[in-house]
């Protein structure tokens, strides 16, 4: 019996979600069943998964050819290092994800909760298919059947309005990305006829036609990304979906994207141009900044992930951006640190926004409330969820030992460790850059302590969050996965580098090495007199400060913890509605980059007797980009319309002009 | 006796043309059936001469073919519709009748002059007809358009597949066999769904006249 390929347990996990989607469909009628048996199994199979992947990532790749799809077109499947690192992060983070499902959905009707099994492991399945897929043809349909199964996961709750609103922007932008992927694997065949990845590989284009794939599929994995201008639907999608939905789409899902652009420039255009890095690192520096600073702004806790998630995206491009420049000028050892601290901050990601979505859901489900300016002082109510979701935010602000300043941090020595590029303005660019990256990172520090501070601290805002409940046992069980993830990424940077060597090995053909060799206690991405830092002993100083201040306190100052009320100006007559709020909290923010927003205030006039304040931000890049292109739609729809008169002699004569003008032009 | 036949395959096509106009004119349902069936029949001896002077046997089938659905079937079907439809009346059309003829008249023109390259280049006995097995075509065609009411739009499609057929034959002797099956298969079909149509029609709008059916149009 020949032995059992990593690539084959791979379709095994594949074939056990399929199968407990059917069995979602199957159990409609025992909810209880569904939350309490089918979720965990998925979590397991997940584990199962990301196991296998983290096996599979030293070694040779797989490859294997279903008998499934057309006649003569079978799908062909390829397990290697690139792939397996992005099924490790599903496999990791959806278990967690499963896990905390098994919690949430437990209230759910039977018959809504069956469909959303049942879309729920479709997903899953059809993102492992992604990463598995080495021809266009089985990539295209595990990239569509994941479109269209988080379409439904996405309005699960049709009744309202909005959501299905959500749904279909999410849809259309999808759609438009795979016509730029698909055009991109047309180009990229080279006029074979042959879809795989193997003849892709080996057909090299010329310069011209490679800079059309690699922009087609920009364009088209961009789109699902959510990189700058097309992510319009990211803040819509991600607070109508529910929250481990959410979580899977922002903290798995957008990597599919990333993987699709790091394959097509790496693996299947073998040679790419320095211009690219730089129409990617403009574009990722943008997109962060963007992102950011709307996240500042945000007063509903799932936008303001969602735009924190754009934010994080653009990160992780903007290091995609630097491996092809360095690459392309053949600083390989540049290239593989730029694309390490890539793929880590991806990994990071999933992470540390699946624990932070999770999080608001547990948040949601406690309060029934996604508007910040009602939330408040949920710390007391929800100690173990705030405990955990402190972990994710602290992470995602990129402070030190969590994994967000690990990665982050390595792109930074990227860019600072950057000797002379051979090209003056790119020289000029990479200083600009890495400072407006510096600014993204800080601001996402602001943003989080402005989602954690409104959310979790203070007084709670409203007379019902008093009786809010703690997340259950499932939900916490989840959340610690998750942040158990974000604290051990963060701790053990070199383990985690050592894994990614074999993928920046695979795809820049170099990797950073001697981490182990020189000492498992010191990150060291270069030199050890450049720089370097080890999390282990940073976290022992702030442990030890943290116990060292304890014992002050307790021994030598009075140790009686007091609860009083705070300083009131003289103005006795305090509420919690007097508290900083999420508007309030953003105003500077609002203040310095009002150029980005339109911003429409409604303020009440002073002799007004029920006072109403209304300010929304708006994304100006919807009337700039986006209207222009509903207008022109409609507009030729409106012509091709005017064709449209339901006589049928009319139609006829539509069918008889077209005769007779062919017959004469052939002629 | 090449010779004898070639005449007698251009008086056929003659004829057909001549009842196509025929048809374009008739104001009466019931002799526009007539004339469909004249048509058909017209098409079965024509194919039969092609296929006795060029010797194809397989021709003789798509005769019997024609013979029995063009002839018999499908007019008798049509004259029992319009029996139970009782809609034996004088057809309303949307142009006047010489305006329509002068306008099949230039539509002959062009189709012979589109025939004229083709016609040199094909070897076959029957090369000089398919200029007028197109003007057929394109005269049925033009009988769709102008006819107001659902049965003689029918006929009119009805007489562009005999059109159609008469220029299979004529430029390359025929379709395949299986092909020209089908396509006998697929009219049969149609009329009866066609058929079947009339009578939906007829209960949503109380007539036959499609002008009704513009209420369907969504604004």
């Amino acid at each position: 019996m020949p032995a059992l390929l990593p690539i084959d347990s791979v379709a095994g996990v594949i074939l056990f979600w399929l199968a407990l989607a059917l069995l979602g469909l199957a159990l409609q009628n025992a909810p209880r069943l569904i939350a309490q048996l089918l979720f965990p199994l998925s979590a397991i199979g997940a584990l199962a998964l990301a196991a296998t992947a983290l096996g599979a990532l030293g070694g040779p790749a797989n490859v294997a050819v279903l008998p499934l799809g057309l006649p003569d077109l079978p799908f062909h499947l390829r397990l290697d290092a690139l792939s397996s690192f992005f099924l490790l992060l599903l496999g990791a983070a959806a278990s967690g994800i499963s896990l905390f499902s098994a919690g949430y959905f437990r209230t759910m009707p039977g018959r809504a909760l069956g469909l959303l099994c049942f879309q729920y492991h479709l997903f899953l399945a059809s993102m492992a298919l992604v990463f598995l897929a080495d021809d266009a043809y089985l990539f295209m349909v595990a990239w569509e059947s994941m479109a269209l199964s988080s379409y439904f996961l996405v309005t699960t709750d049709h009744t309202l309005p909005q959501n299905r609103r959500a749904g279909f922007l999410y849809l259309l932008i999808a759609h438009v990305g795979a016509i730029g992927i698909l055009m991109s694997f047309g180009v990229m065949q080279g006029g074979h006829g042959d879809y795989t990845f193997a003849t892709m590989r080996g057909s090299h284009l010329s310069g011209l036609w490679a800079s059309v794939t690699f922009l087609l599929a920009l364009f088209g994995f961009g789109a699902k990304a959510g990189i700058l201008p097309l992510h319009a639907w990211l803040p819509e999608a991600h607070p109508a979906a529910p929250s481990p939905v959410s979580a899977m789409m922002s903290g798995i899902m957008l990597k599919t994207a990333i993987y699709g652009i790091l394959r097509v420039t790496f693996d299947l255009l073998s040679a790419p141009l320095w211009w690219w890095g730089t129409i990617a690192l403009t574009l990722g520096l943008l997109t962060a900044l963007f992102g950011v600073i709307f996240a500042a702004v945000q007063t509903d806790m799932k936008r303001l992930l969602a735009y924190s998630s754009i934010e994080n995206i653009g990160i992780i491009l903007v290091g995609i951006g630097l491996t092809i420049t360095f690459h392309a000028f053949h600083m390989q050892a540049l290239s593989a640190l730029a694309l390490t601290a890539t793929l880590y901050h991806a990994l990071n990601h999933a992470f540390m926004k699946g624990l932070l979505f999770l999080g608001a859901g547990s948040v949601l489900h406690a309060t029934g409330e996604r508007n910040m300016g009602k939330l408040g002082g949920l710390i007391h109510q929800m100690p173990k969820a705030a405990l955990l979701v402190l972990v994710g935010t602290l992470a995602i602000a990129g402070l030190p030992p969590l994994n967000g300043f690990a990665s982050e941090w390595l792109l930074l020595q990227a860019f600072l460790l950057s000797p002379t590029l051979p090209h003056p303005y790119l020289n000029m660019l990479v200083p600009v850059a890495a400072a407006a990256l510096a600014l993204a990172a800080a601001l996402a520090g602001y943003v989080m302590v402005k989602f954690y501070g409104i959310i979790f601290l203070g007084q709670p805002r409203s007379e019902k969050l008093r009786s809010a409940h703690d997340a259950g046992g499932w939900e916490q069980f989840g959340l610690a996965w998750l942040a158990l993830g974000c604290i051990a990424l963060g701790m053990f940077p070199m383990l985690v580098i050592d894994h990614l060597a074999p993928v920046t090995q695979f795809l820049v053909g170099h990797q950073l090495h001697g981490n182990t060799a020189q000492s498992w206690l010191w990150l060291t991405p270069v030199q050890p007199e450049r720089a370097s830092y080890s999390p282990l002993i940073l976290f022992s100083i702030i442990v030890i400060g943290v116990l060292f201040s304890l014992l002050v306190v307790k021994k030598f100052y009075h140790g009686r913890l007091r609860r009083g009320p705070a300083w009131d100006c003289g103005f006795p007559e305090q509420s919690a509605r007097m508290q900083d709020t999420a508007e309030g909290f953003s105003q500077p923010i609002r203040q310095i980059f009002e150029m980005f927003f339109g911003v429409i205030r409604e303020l009440p006039s002073p002799f007004d007797k029920h006072p109403r304040y209304r300010g929304e931000t708006i994304d100006r890049l919807w009337n700039l980009f986006y209207v222009p292109i509903i207008k022109l739609a409609t507009t030729l729809s409106s012509l091709i319309g005017k064709l449209q008169h339901g006589r049928i002699h009319i139609y006829l004569m539509y069918s008889f002009i077209t005769l007779l003008a062919l017959l004469a032009f052939v002629r | 006796m090449t010779d004898f036949s070639g005449q007698i395959i251009n008086l056929c096509a003659a004829l057909l043309l001549l009842v196509a106009f025929g048809m374009l004119s008739q104001r009466r349902v019931l002799s526009l059936i007539n004339l469909f069936a004249a048509q058909g029949l017209i098409l079965t001896i024509s194919t039969a001469v092609v296929a006795y002077s060029s010797h194809q046997s397989h021709l003789y089938y798509s005769a019997a073919l024609t013979l029995v659905l063009k002839v018999i079937l499908l007019p008798w079907i049509l004259h029992r519709l319009i029996r139970k439809l009782n809609v034996k009346w004088d057809i309303e059309t949307l142009f006047n009748i010489p305006a329509t003829m002068l306008i099949g008249i230039v539509l002959v023109i062009f189709a012979f002059n589109l025939a004229a390259p083709i016609s040199q280049m094909a070897g076959t006995i029957t090369k000089s007809t398919l200029g007028i097995a197109m003007a057929s075509v394109l005269l049925s065609f033009l009988m769709m358009i102008t006819r107001s009411k659902a049965v003689p739009q029918v006929i009119g499609f009805l007489a562009m597949e005999n059109g159609l057929f008469f220029a299979a034959t004529s430029a390359t002797y025929g379709m395949p066999m299986v092909v020209e099956l089908g396509i006998a298969l697929d009219v049969l079909v149609g009329m009866f769904i066609l058929g079947i149509f009339f009578f939906q029609i007829r209960e949503t709008f109380d007539s036959l006249d499609l002008k009704h059916m513009e209420k369907l149009k969504e604004d």
